[in-house]
């Protein structure tokens, strides 16, 4: 599956590159010292058990964490004190560990919010309903009707999303960061209390989304199956330290790693 | 439904269609008497606009803002001295100054939200209230140094013909509320009421998406302020047919405030059912009280029951239907057409 000579997009140079960043609550450090960088349309899995960092990893690349040593590099920009919507105009997006869609909103509402970027009229053109607030809506739904038909959620997209089913909702929240078309995919435990059948469907949308888009993806996640099998190369995280980075065949004989998770003691 | 790209389905033109021909024709050709428009339908029209604007900051945008009264003084000034100091400018044009003025004041009092949310953003709104009616008691400029305290509001003049009798004032805020009702619509339905949805379901994830906190809550603030002035003018020129500070007191608020949750949050046609309902149901208690049991009932035991009856209802729907009497009405709705394709 990593095969990276029958792909349409080639996986190319550092499209982000985390330098030496740690992060700290208090006097927790969440993060220590860590580096590793993700290549143009590679899968980036970033893995380690509860309480790692990985999520904090995410959050500081999108903007919501500041770290407080350390610089993130997207595109050979840095970011720094930025806020996550500006992150978001760079064309960095995200799905939440604990899925953080609009509740009382419709799926394809939800899905549509993601097109914001997309979305140059005013609300005076909107208000007004001009040819400009009009067109804009025409294509941002055309795109948004796309995106339900891929992630076959046609029957739902009315449904206000707090009603539907988890996995569902995890599906609505993968369509909605599509729908902002980044280059780059954050996605937190996209896979996360899920069964057997909804996670080989979903590792079909976003291996599908990579191949035919291009998308870089970073993804965190716990099934050690799923992310040896549709990742290019995993970061392991222990205590906010990376322990292991590379292709998943090394990683997974890497010997601190195995240590990590079958809890071997924590001393030198 | 996947073909539909319009805002608009074929249910909603028909019922805007319905709608124009009862309040523009047959209201003004069946209803004869003054107390229907001058008690009922002019206050009902204005506040369910005030309310429409409460509606975009705290049923759309989530911002629980309190001080719909503040902003409606300020329209209501405002159009007062703009028509009083500037020779010839058409009612309408006033009226439309006088709303981006209160929106000019929202803007700045809706820049706290940035910081506080919750109950504590609901305080620092609060503060509009009481700071705009001081101003416009401290200085007297802004009531032309009346020293009575009540100016009498200007006649309503549109093309040199002055609309004064109540049904003409009826039809004058029934095109103003019409108007600001679609845009209200095209802005909820549109990308702008997505965006205000999204920062008040989960602001997070929507600042991921590039939807800015900063742009987006301000602007709330700026079109519900908006909404307020416009119907703060109106009410003051058609209803009261005087400006005086004290009947835009914290009372109006929570008022607007009861109107906008009683009705559904989050739903246009529920700030016409709120205001309905809480402007007509002291009319109807009062009918009751005098008609079916004969002044039986002590004036002041009714007003009592009123406050009773809307302070239950406030928990009831608060617990079982938050989205309101708007709610109620979809269901119904659904449920008797669904037995008429049976």
């Amino acid at each position: 599956m990593t095969d990276s000579q029958d792909r349409n997009f080639k996986i190319g140079n550092p499209i982000l590159e985390v330098n030496n960043i740690s992060l700290s609550f208090g006097g927790v450090n969440a993060i220590t010292d860590t580096s590793f960088n993700v290549l143009e349309h590679e899968v980036r899995a970033i893995i380690g058990p509860n309480g790692a960092g990985k999520s904090s990893m995410l959050n500081c690349i999108n903007g919501i964490y500041k770290p407080q040593q350390g610089s993130i590099a997207f595109k050979g920009n840095k970011l720094s004190k930025i806020t996550p919507n500006l992150i978001a105009q760079m064309g960095i997006s995200r799905t939440f560990q604990n899925l953080a869609l609009f509740k009382r909103m419709s799926a394809i509402d939800n899905i549509l919010v993601g097109r914001k970027l997309h979305s140059k009229a005013s609300f005076f053109d909107v208000a007004f309903q001009l040819p400009k607030a009009r067109r804009e809506e025409k294509i941002n739904l055309k795109k948004c009707e796309e995106i339900v038909e891929f992630l076959e959620i046609e029957k739902i997209k009315d449904t206000p999303v707090g009603k539907l089913p988890y996995g569902l909702q995890k599906r609505v929240e993968l369509g909605r960061a599509l729908a902002t078309e980044a280059s780059l995919l954050l996605l937190d435990e996209p896979m996360a209390g899920m069964n057997v059948e909804e996670k080989r469907e979903m590792c079909r949308f976003i291996l599908e989304v990579n191949e035919e888009y291009g998308t870089t993806m970073v993804l965190i996640e716990h099934d050690m199956g799923v992310v040896m099998d549709i990742s290019d190369r995993v970061v392991v995280l222990d205590y906010g330290k990376i322990i292991g980075d590379g292709p998943p065949d090394e990683v997974r004989t890497n010997q601190k790693v195995i240590d990590a998770y079958l809890g071997v003691s924590h001393g030198e | 439904m996947a073909t539909t790209i319009s805002t608009y389905s074929r249910n909603d033109y028909i019922n805007f269609s319905v709608l124009m021909v009862l309040g523009f024709l047959i209201i003004p050709m069946t209803v004869n008497s003054d107390y229907w428009f001058t008690s009922i339908l002019i206050p009902w029209l204005c506040l369910a606009l005030a309310t429409i604007g409460q509606q975009v900051i705290m049923g759309y945008t989530g911002q629980l803002a309190l001080g719909a009264a503040g902003f409606m003084a300020a329209g209501a000034f405002a159009c007062f001295n703009l028509i009083l100091r500037v020779d010839g400018l058409p009612f309408f044009g006033a009226l439309i100054i006088s709303g981006l003025i209160a929106a000019a004041i929202g803007i700045v009092f809706g820049l706290p939200s940035l910081r506080i949310r919750g109950i504590y953003l609901m305080v620092a709104t609060l503060a509009s209230q009481f700071f705009i009616i001081w101003v416009i008691d401290k200085f007297g400029w802004f009531k032309n140094y009346d020293s009575s305290g009540i100016i009498t509001a200007q006649d309503i003049v549109i093309f040199g013909r002055p609309y004064t009798s109540p049904v003409d004032m009826y039809l004058v805020i029934l095109v103003v509320v019409t108007v600001m009702t679609i845009l209200a619509i095209n802005m909820a339905r549109g990308s702008t009421g997505r965006n205000w949805m999204a920062v008040r379901d989960m602001d997070v994830a929507a600042e991921s998406m590039g939807v800015s906190l900063l742009k987006t809550k301000i602007q709330a603030f700026a079109i519900s302020s908006f909404f307020c002035g416009v119907a703060g003018a109106l009410f003051a020129f058609t209803y009261l047919k005087s400006l005086e500070p004290v009947a835009f007191d914290i009372k109006l608020s929570f008022k607007i405030l009861f109107m906008c949750i009683l009705g559904g949050l989050g739903t246009i046609n529920g700030a016409f059912i709120g205001a309905g309902f809480i402007l007509l149901f002291p009319v109807l208690l009062n009918y009751l009280g005098n008609n079916v049991f004969h002044g039986a009932i002590d004036a002041t035991i009714i007003s009592a029951l009123e406050q009773v009856v809307f302070g239950v209802l406030m928990i009831v729907f608060m617990i079982y239907e938050p989205l309101g009497m708007a709610r109620l009405w979809e269901n119904l709705k659904q449920r008797f057409f669904k037995k008429k394709d049976k």
